[in-house]
């Protein structure tokens, strides 16, 4: 798995943020959440709502028995594409905060995989925000799961990455304003 | 000149490793994120279908094919991704 160089105590420092991170230990919300709260309960009018999301792993995959899930990621930029989403969110919803992290190693069913927590003053941009960066995190984040079955395994690959992509951004605009 | 590669999930499986120096002979100062990518291929042909479906990175940025790279970058090569 790629490691930040030695030496590269700023990229370290973004790498281990509590609220942008890829982890191999287990998720926790409510930590997740104490942390964006706290982030934004003195700025404007205060957090007055957060919305979770937890991606859990999945006993079946299109009919097939899963024993258990790998995940792989660039964790340096995979980092990155979550600061990213959480600046693009707030180009559209100003004062929300957003925390996203994904786990990776291996994943026994019903572990979370990923965890996000959406903040704001008002309940409808939480739910918003915390729509929006799911979508984002599976349109570019590079994270990669391993699906392994009772006969077989399998590497699932779904979107080309690419940030660029202004169409995709405004389709999961679209599905977290629907 | 000279770049590190880096592969991941299934593209570092098809070429049975994960990252190693690349030498672009007479490619001068530099040389493209492409000509990378061919020499990869060149070395790992079944990565080549991969072209058309794949994102690229120099030095844990996003990048496009004709992204230039210089000496000494850290290029990789990302297949189609599945977080979440």
């Amino acid at each position: 798995m790629w490691r930040p160089p030695a030496g590269a105590e700023a990229e370290r420092d973004r790498y281990t943020d509590v609220m942008l991170a890829v982890t191999r230990t287990p998720l926790s919300i409510d930590a997740l959440s104490a942390a964006v709260e706290s982030s934004i309960r003195s700025r404007g009018e205060g957090c007055g709502a957060l919305a979770s999301f937890l991606g859990v792993v999945r006993s079946t995959h299109q009919g097939r028995a899963v024993r258990y899930l790998e995940y792989e990621a660039f964790d340096v930029l995979a980092v990155r594409v979550f600061e990213r989403i959480r600046d693009e969110a707030r180009t559209h919803w100003t004062d929300a905060q957003l925390a996203i992290v994904h786990r990776v190693g291996r994943l026994e069913i019903g572990e979370a995989s990923i965890a996000i927590v959406a903040a704001a003053a008002h309940r409808a941009e939480a739910f918003a925000v915390c729509r929006y960066a799911i979508e984002r995190v599976k349109q570019i984040a590079p994270v990669w799961k391993h699906e392994f079955f009772e006969d077989g395994e399998a590497w699932v690959e779904g979107a080309v990455a690419d940030p660029e992509d202004t169409d995709a951004r405004e389709r999961a605009r679209a599905i977290a304003c629907a | 000149m000279r770049v590190t590669v880096r592969l991941f999930a299934r593209l570092r499986e098809l070429a049975g490793r994960e990252s190693w120096p690349v030498d672009l002979p007479g490619a001068g100062a530099s040389a493209t994120v492409a000509d990378v990518w061919a020499a990869v291929a060149a070395e790992h042909p079944a990565l080549a279908p991969f072209a058309r479906a794949m994102s690229c990175a120099v030095n844990a940025e996003f990048a496009r094919t004709t992204s230039t790279v210089r000496d000494g970058d850290d290029v990789a090569f990302l297949p189609p991704v599945s977080g979440g």
